[in-house]
């Protein structure tokens, strides 16, 4: 039972990455991450959804119907995100509203709808649990290291905190959208080139 | 007149000064897997385009005249995509029982569609920027436009180019994708300023 939870939780950070791997929930690691502190929030925010609605299809997955799923998952995945979101507004509204339509969309994140469908259906609650976390934990590490970068050349920032000095020209380009696309695809390049050594997701491995 | 000059603001800054493809980032998952050929692209543009032309103000609506009068504003997003599934749900059967041939080149992209982070997304930012219900119509038509005009230049590009082109390894896929979806986000930033900004 340990091997296996350590398996599970090792997957979702390498070889079965939610976002360089299974190229899954683009659209906030694009969004999200030209501020570090907004990434972080909304990372917290994907693992506690992650988690939990994984939990909660697995524990109920015997009374699920199977043709309606999808519709069920999705109601699970929307009423932790309102949690989220409510939770957000009252303790951090100016992050929230930065944000702005960010959070909610979490619902569409293929990655929570991803693990709900491909792991809790048939798995025990506990281990869904840590699998939906550790998908969330993989999908933050990767947006974290987008966002250092894009800040801190965008900015010359990390966290608000200005870390190159009056020399540095901000390359105003990676905090706007190109430079998100951009940063992102040098990422998957080099993750695919250099560390992945099998040579199967280079055909045109898609979601 | 005036009134019209401004619609059609409305709508030409959903299509191009915020696309909601390359500026808002919404709707990536199906823009990378699915625009591998104009066809298909074709096909799943058209139904993101009507399916956003109608939900938007159907979401308006439910949000405007059932959620607000009963302060039920926190149950936005989970009304939203009951209405968005419902609605893809109600299409799907009509389609398919009024044309086989539509359906057959419509139908398979439908359910994909309640998954597609853009639906949910034009609706959310309908609320945050307060349109109107004719504004939301005009918006959720043009950022559909938006959306299918960002997915058909992306698959004229991978069909035409990059599936005959040789690429150092790791770049293939998505990662190229991403390159290219970039320089058309550069692209689209040239339209800033027009369709009186935003």
């Amino acid at each position: 039972m340990q091997g296996k939870t350590k398996k599970v939780f090792l997957a979702n950070l390498g070889a079965d990455n939610p976002v360089f791997v299974q190229i899954l929930g683009i659209c906030s690691t694009l969004a999200v991450t030209n501020v570090v502190r907004n990434t972080l929030v909304m990372c917290l925010g994907l693992i506690f959804t992650t988690a939990l609605s994984s939990w909660t299809v697995s524990v109920l997955r015997r009374w699920i119907p199977s043709r309606t799923r999808m519709m069920v998952e999705v109601m699970i995945i929307a009423g932790y995100v309102i949690v989220v979101d409510i939770i957000l507004r009252a303790f951090h509204p100016d992050i929230s509203r930065q944000l702005g339509p960010y959070v909610g969309l979490i619902i569409t994140n293929c990655i929570v709808m991803g693990r709900a469908e491909a792991f809790a259906l048939s798995n025990r609650p506990w281990l869904s649990l840590v699998d939906g976390a550790a998908a969330g934990v993989g999908y933050s590490y990767v947006l974290l290291l987008i966002a250092v970068v894009r800040e801190l050349m965008g900015s010359g920032t990390v966290w608000g905190v200005r870390v190159l000095g009056a020399w540095w020209t901000n390359w105003s380009i990676l905090v706007m959208a190109p430079g998100a696309f951009f940063v992102l695809a040098l990422f998957i390049w080099f993750i695919r080139a250099k560390v992945m050594k099998q040579p199967e997701p280079a055909k045109g491995a898609g979601p | 007149m005036s009134e019209l000059l401004y619609f059609l603001a409305v709508l030409l800054s959903a299509v191009f000064t915020s696309n909601i493809l390359l500026t808002n980032y919404l709707g990536m998952c199906s823009f990378l897997a699915v625009s591998k050929e104009i066809k298909t692209s074709l096909g799943l543009g058209a139904a993101v385009v009507f399916v956003m032309a109608i939900t938007c103000p159907l979401n308006w609506m439910v949000s405007a005249w059932v959620l607000e009068p009963l302060h039920l504003e926190y149950l936005r997003f989970i009304v939203f995509i009951v209405v968005i599934a419902a609605f893809v749900q109600v299409l799907e059967m009509i389609v398919e029982r009024v044309s086989e041939t539509l359906y057959a080149n419509l139908g398979i992209f439908l359910p994909l569609i309640t998954v597609n982070c853009a639906i949910l997304g034009a609706s959310l930012f309908m609320i945050i920027r307060k349109y109107t219900l004719a504004e939301s119509f005009v918006y959720g038509t043009g950022s559909g436009l938006g959306w299918m005009l960002a997915i058909l230049a992306m698959a004229g590009i991978r069909q035409e180019k990059l599936n005959q082109s040789k690429l150092p390894r790791g770049l293939e896929g998505p990662a190229i994708a991403l390159v290219v979806a970039g320089i058309m986000a550069l692209a689209f930033m040239g339209f800033s300023g027009m369709g009186g900004g935003n």
